[in-house]
């Protein structure tokens, strides 16, 4: 039996909206999850179910072998990690910490403890008496993980904690919440949109779309073997690229080119999808581009260009390039990793 | 015209309006430091005379009324009364109000609202027959808790403690739940000190509305032990000028000077929160 566990978890909202469709999911103890998805699809929901901000329409969730789905907010063991923090505005950074244990009741001398030692992890002894206005974007970030850890909670629910912060700043408390993750051991739930956070930090990450899970695995799992079209065009940068076209006889065809590809598919329709990243520069390839536009990142460049038909695709060269804008090249492409989803249904085919 | 032009003809404009106010309550103050017969004779005064003290002093201490038993002390002190019961309840039954419509999502929610909203649709003097009635049915009549009591359902202060619990970012509310807080808490330990700029505005003006009321405590109150200044400064020298003697003029500017104070003095000493809370909220 696992840590907690969803068991087909529906949601329905009294508009009629489903937000979530009978979702089931195991999260093991001390695992990192991260539910990764575009807005809209459902992954808060989940998380704020789990939380008790959110009833839960059919289902039920057990966590360490207790059902909770009608025990109270506070009484779950759970610790969340707002987006915008929601740290309390008219208490100091030690009241902002101590409510929750105030609330249950503990002692002054233990509450005392506990949040100078969760202080002093986090780094920000110096700004207990500060009200969270007068605190830097980052400083608060700390605050609102400290009220979670001070808990010692079962889970840590983190709701796109880090959407508000800049980018270095985000990139820093990225590592950090893994570190700290890392050496508590907690449980933890990571929502997010951002995928690079979400292939940073999660053992294993849940693709949501449309309120079911799109595919579950580790990070390298879904990047590499993506469970569906939506999977590869959300997990990546730059997107995936797509080509329509079909298969006969080992040889996939799309209006501007042929490939031959070793599978046992004889499926008429179906979309080829391939990384940037997996396309060389070739004289004899079968792929030609008309480029569009150049990126030069620095460490690598990201050519867009046009095909024959007029499709887009997108190639990664490591390195600042040479090649130009109108300039038309060849490409060849890695045809091991290459990835075929059904037109239709959009689910992996090889 | 420049920057100069600009300033010195908003300033002349600015003092204007100060004079504006100012001036009738100077020739009121300097007017109730004269003899009653200086005034009849030569009109409202504009400098100072010499009976300061004997006017005040009489004002304060000399019993009025029918039955020459109320002072205007006393009736300062109902003034008081009046104005800060009615304050702090409607403070209080209206901050309540509005949590319940905000937070509470029960059917009617919205409807009750509206209903309390129309209320401002009806002011006391609209319902004053029946407010009076149930009332007396009461046997509320001359006390302190009648005088109150009709008049603290404020939907003006509903309305406002309404809108600023809309713009508490819900997350508050769902951390505070995590935190343990039930809805009692989360009132006391929230939304009272985030909205207490907004309360201390409330108070001023609802402590103005009622230290000002009029009628409503003139059909009140048929015992002189309770009349308040508004409506006492009418009636309490009244009786010389019938009784063929000289219309005591002086003293009640005097009265007048007096019975400004206490709403002065409420909005002085609580005018930074007051202030604080119509521009902005602490969030």
């Amino acid at each position: 039996m696992s840590f907690l566990e969803l068991k087909k978890i529906t949601k329905v909202y009294p508009n009629g909206t489903k937000a979530i469709n009978e979702t089931s999911l195991n999260i093991e103890h001390g695992e990192f999850m991260v539910f990764v998805g575009p807005s809209g699809c459902g992954k808060s929901t989940l998380l704020r179910m789990i939380a008790g901000l959110e009833d839960i329409t059919e289902g039920e969730i057990d966590l360490d072998g207790k059902t909770i789905n009608k025990i109270d907010p506070s009484e779950r063991d759970v610790a969340m990690v707002f987006q915008n923090y929601a740290l309390y505005p008219h208490m100091n950074v030690y009241k902002n910490l101590s409510y929750g244990l105030k609330n249950r009741g503990e002692s002054k001398e233990k509450i005392n403890n506990k949040v100078k030692e969760v202080a002093e992890l986090l780094e920000i002894k110096e700004y207990l008496q500060r009200k969270p206005a007068q605190l830097s974007g980052g400083q608060r970030q700390r605050v609102a993980m400290g009220r979670a850890i001070v808990r010692n909670p079962k889970v840590f629910l983190f709701d796109e904690p880090l959407s508000n912060l800049d980018a270095k700043l985000r990139g820093q408390v990225r590592i950090e919440i893994k570190k700290l993750q890392q050496s508590m051991n907690v449980t933890s739930v990571f929502v997010t949109h951002d995928q690079v956070e979400a292939m940073t930090l999660g053992d294993r990450l849940a693709v949501i779309n449309n309120g079911v899970i799109e595919q579950l695995g580790t990070p390298i799992e879904v990047y590499e073997k993506p469970a569906s079209k939506f999977v590869g065009e959300f997990i990546g940068s730059p997107q995936m690229n797509f080509v329509n076209g079909t298969i006969k006889n080992n040889i996939f065809e799309s209006k501007s080119f042929k490939l031959n590809i070793d599978s046992k598919i004889n499926s008429a329709n179906v979309v080829l999808g391939f990384r940037a990243e997996d396309l060389n520069l070739n004289e004899e390839g079968d792929i030609s581009l008309t480029i569009d536009i150049i990126e030069k990142l620095g460490s690598d460049s990201i050519i867009y260009g046009k095909d024959k038909a007029g499709e887009s695709i997108c190639y990664k060269e490591n390195g600042n390039t040479k090649l130009n804008i109108g300039e038309i090249i060849n490409i060849s492409l890695d045809v091991s990793k290459i990835h075929l989803f059904d037109e239709k249904t959009g689910k992996r085919l090889n | 015209m420049n920057n100069k032009t600009v300033q010195f003809l908003s300033h002349i404009i600015l003092i204007l309006g100060v004079l504006l106010m100012v001036v009738p309550i100077w020739i009121a103050f300097a007017s109730s430091t004269h003899e009653n017969v200086t005034i009849l004779k030569e009109g409202m005064q504009w400098g100072l005379g010499d009976q300061l003290v004997r006017n005040y002093n009489e004002v304060l201490n000399q019993k009025g009324g029918f039955s020459q038993e109320i002072t205007a002390t006393r009736m300062f002190i109902n003034s008081f009364i009046m104005a800060f019961g009615i304050a702090s309840v409607k403070v209080i039954i209206s901050s309540m109000s509005a949590y319940a419509i905000v937070y509470f999502r029960f059917k009617l929610a919205v409807p009750l609202f509206w209903l309390i909203f129309i209320t401002l649709l009806v002011p006391l003097e609209v319902r004053i027959l029946p407010s009076y009635q149930v009332v007396s049915d009461l046997n509320l009549t001359n006390s302190y808790t009648g005088l109150i009591l009709p008049l603290v359902a404020s939907a003006t202060a509903t309305f406002f403690f309404r809108q600023f619990y809309k713009s508490v970012p819900d997350e508050l509310l769902e951390a505070a739940k995590l935190d343990g807080a039930n809805s009692w808490k989360f009132f006391i330990d929230f939304l009272v000190p985030l909205s207490k700029t907004m309360i201390a505005a409330m108070f001023i003006f609802m402590f103005v509305y009622g230290y000002s009321q009029y009628l409503w405590p003139l059909i009140m109150t048929s015992d002189e032990k309770y009349w308040t200044v508004v409506m006492g400064m009418k009636i309490i020298f009244q009786e010389s000028y019938e009784g063929g003697n000289l219309p005591r003029v002086a003293e009640r500017f005097a009265f007048i000077i007096l019975s400004m104070i206490p709403p002065i003095l409420v909005v002085v000493f609580l005018q930074r929160w007051f202030i604080k809370g119509l521009i902005q909220t602490e969030k």
